[in-house]
């Protein structure tokens, strides 16, 4: 089978203008993808399932991925020569600058051909931003395996995918307003009494109940000493 | 009823107080929804379908899912590596042997952890064991929605039960086994063990003549599953539709001989095919499958080398991989069972997600169930073969 490379560079002919480029991925299984740009994503695919060297006509895995937006700091040496003395040596200076890399949402595909019993070529799809940009192009109508597949990303990450048939929550209930697979998902604080709070429990015990219950009255032991 | 008679009704109903109740013969054109489960028998747990019905005839199906979901894949970022390993017993809980060694070998993809060959051994065997349980509970469940209630499910279980004890006496855990770690296996089997497996190949051919005698030639069962639920295979592979349903149709597709991942190259078996891709070739591809799994058997028995059943490098307890991802996949009982792991170097997965293959062969229940009955829907779902565990995660 072709490699991610030789795949983009074709790619990259059929399409001028799109945005390809491969992920290199730096672990040992060295599963390399594919980075697409939402614009042709559609095209692209449809393309990979029906080039007769590729024909990857099934779609095994759709699956999303959240990266938050993180704090970058990067350190830089600044070395500056003393203007009194040149002759001694440069002043090193430790120089951090923070650098706020925007989050996003991924969607990862892994695709694999029936016909030719090769793959996994894989590509992923990202979105603009965690909130209002997060859409991507729905690819069901390209292979059906991604009707399910896409609402449960749509479900679990909030990635919207533009021209899916049936876009709902499919794991979830329908009146679940947040994403429980992102990163900085908070599950709801449904803390019921119970009698013997400790550790963290206890700590969340008393910020819903200032005055605790108070422990049932236990009768005196017989013959007990008062 | 006579032209006399109509007329003397239309005279009756025009004269007040008559009561002669009146007939809507238009109800043929009324869709009547149906919501089936999700605590319905027939649905392996809980599961829904909302179904619309023209007369006795399906003409929309939406499944519902999420009754069981218990977002497995946010635990799984929660926990260690190895940690995962009992949560994926859960997941398809017939077959936790093969859940697990789907997922150690993506974990041993990410790391590039190598198997002893023993271990890689005592793997087939084990998911062998797993294919005939299943298959054999699926063919008694598929009975059972069939309407033969409960004589071939009790047949299915009795030989479940001596498989079960098999699992339990080598993983101390009829089901939820936890068996295998990356690479290799918890523990090594014994001689006794080995010697109750050989046994349990011997004579299962003998429990699947008896199996079939009853029920595979049987006219009911022919006529109630021939030509039901066809599915073409186009659409399969579009859908994604992996396993013994995909093979039902037609195509030529098992990981185990295309992938040829652990020793599967070794040994010698066939994939059986089906022709029509109905309910009875689902059924019967499970049973030529048993067949198969039990010469695999055979042969890996007889094979089994002598060595170390764990790789003696490999690293349990803090297990960090090098940053980056791997998806792994084998050929579970129900179809493409995968894992999707990245790492970001930590002890924790950054992302952990498995490719459930009862849940993605569900895409084309509907298309299906299209044109048949309510009764015909039962038995389609039960030729999917699922289990909510795997649907719900």
């Amino acid at each position: 089978m072709e490699s991610p490379e030789q795949i983009c560079d074709r790619l990259l002919a059929r399409f001028p203008g799109a945005e390809i480029s491969v992920v290199t991925n730096p672990g040992i299984a060295a599963q390399h993808s594919l980075l697409l740009g939402a614009a042709h994503a559609r095209a692209i695919a449809e393309f990979l399932r029906d080039d007769p060297t590729l024909k990857l006509d099934q779609c095994s895995n759709v699956t999303g991925i959240d990266w938050p937006e993180k704090e970058i700091v990067e350190t830089k040496n600044i070395s500056t020569p003393d203007p009194a003395n040149p002759a001694a040596p440069p002043k090193v200076v430790e120089q951090k600058t923070k650098r706020l890399q925007p989050g996003f949402l991924e969607v990862v595909y892994h695709l694999y051909s029936i016909t030719h019993r090769h793959g996994p070529v894989i590509f992923r799809l990202r979105t603009g931003n965690r909130t209002d940009q997060a859409t991507v192009p729905s690819l069901t109508p390209v292979w059906r395996s991604c009707e399910f597949q896409e609402r449960e990303v749509f479900d679990l990450f909030g990635v919207t995918f533009v021209g899916h048939p049936d876009l709902r929550r499919i794991l979830m209930w329908d009146e679940f307003k947040d994403h429980p697979m992102r990163r900085d998902y908070v599950e709801p604080d449904d803390y019921e009494w119970e009698p013997t709070p400790h550790g963290a429990v206890l700590e969340k015990a008393k910020a819903h109940y200032p005055t605790p219950p108070a422990p049932a009255a236990v009768a005196p032991v017989k013959g007990a000493v008062a | 009823m006579s032209v006399s008679d109509l007329s003397a009704l239309t005279a009756q109903r025009a004269t007040p107080g008559a009561r002669v109740r009146e007939v809507h013969d238009s109800f043929h054109g009324d869709l009547l929804e149906v919501s089936m489960g999700p605590h319905h028998p027939s649905t392996h747990g809980v599961f829904r379908m909302i179904v619309t019905l023209d007369g006795e005839t399906i003409v929309k199906l939406k499944p519902v899912f999420g009754y069981l979901h218990r977002n497995h894949e946010k635990l799984g970022e929660t926990v260690t590596y190895l940690g995962s390993m009992p949560y994926t017993d859960r997941l398809d809980y017939l077959s936790s042997m093969t859940n697990n060694w789907a997922y150690a070998l993506a974990v041993e993809k990410l790391a590039g952890q190598a198997v002893p060959e023993r271990a890689e051994y005592v793997r087939v065997i084990l998911a062998e064991l797993t294919r005939l349980l299943n298959h054999t509970c699926l063919a008694g469940f598929l009975m059972q929605d069939c309407g033969c209630s409960g004589t071939p499910l009790m047949y299915a279980f009795r030989e479940r039960e001596y498989i079960l004890d098999l699992f339990e006496s080598l993983s101390g855990s009829r089901m939820m086994c936890n068996y295998q770690r990356f690479g290799g296996c918890r523990v090594d089997p014994s001689a006794d063990w080995l010697a109750g497996a050989q046994k349990l190949t011997d004579r299962y051919g003998t429990f699947l003549d008896e199996f079939e005698t009853l029920l595979t030639g049987n006219e009911i069962i022919m006529a109630r599953t021939q030509g039901v639920g066809k599915l073409s295979p186009e659409l399969a592979i579009s859908a994604g539709v992996t396993g013994p349903m995909l093979r039902a149709t037609g195509v030529n597709y098992d990981l185990r001989k295309v992938d040829a991942y652990g020793v599967y190259p070794r040994f010698d078996f066939r994939v059986p095919l089906g022709d029509h891709g109905d309910v009875y070739d689902r059924y019967m591809i499970r049973v030529l499958e048993m067949r198969e799994s039990i010469k695999i058997l055979q042969q890996a028995l007889a094979g089994l080398p002598a060595g170390p059943i764990m790789d003696p490098k490999a690293k349990l307890r803090s297990f960090r991989p090098k940053a980056g991802e791997a998806y792994g996949r084998i050929e579970g009982p129900k179809g493409e069972i995968g894992f999707y792991l990245l790492s970001d170097g930590s002890p924790n997965p950054y992302r952990y997600r498995i490719r459930p293959p009862s849940f993605i062969n569900l895409t084309v229940l509907e298309d299906m169930c299209l044109g048949h009955t309510v009764a015909d829907a039962v038995i389609i779902l039960g030729s999917v073969d699922i289990v909510l565990g795997e649907v719900d995660r």
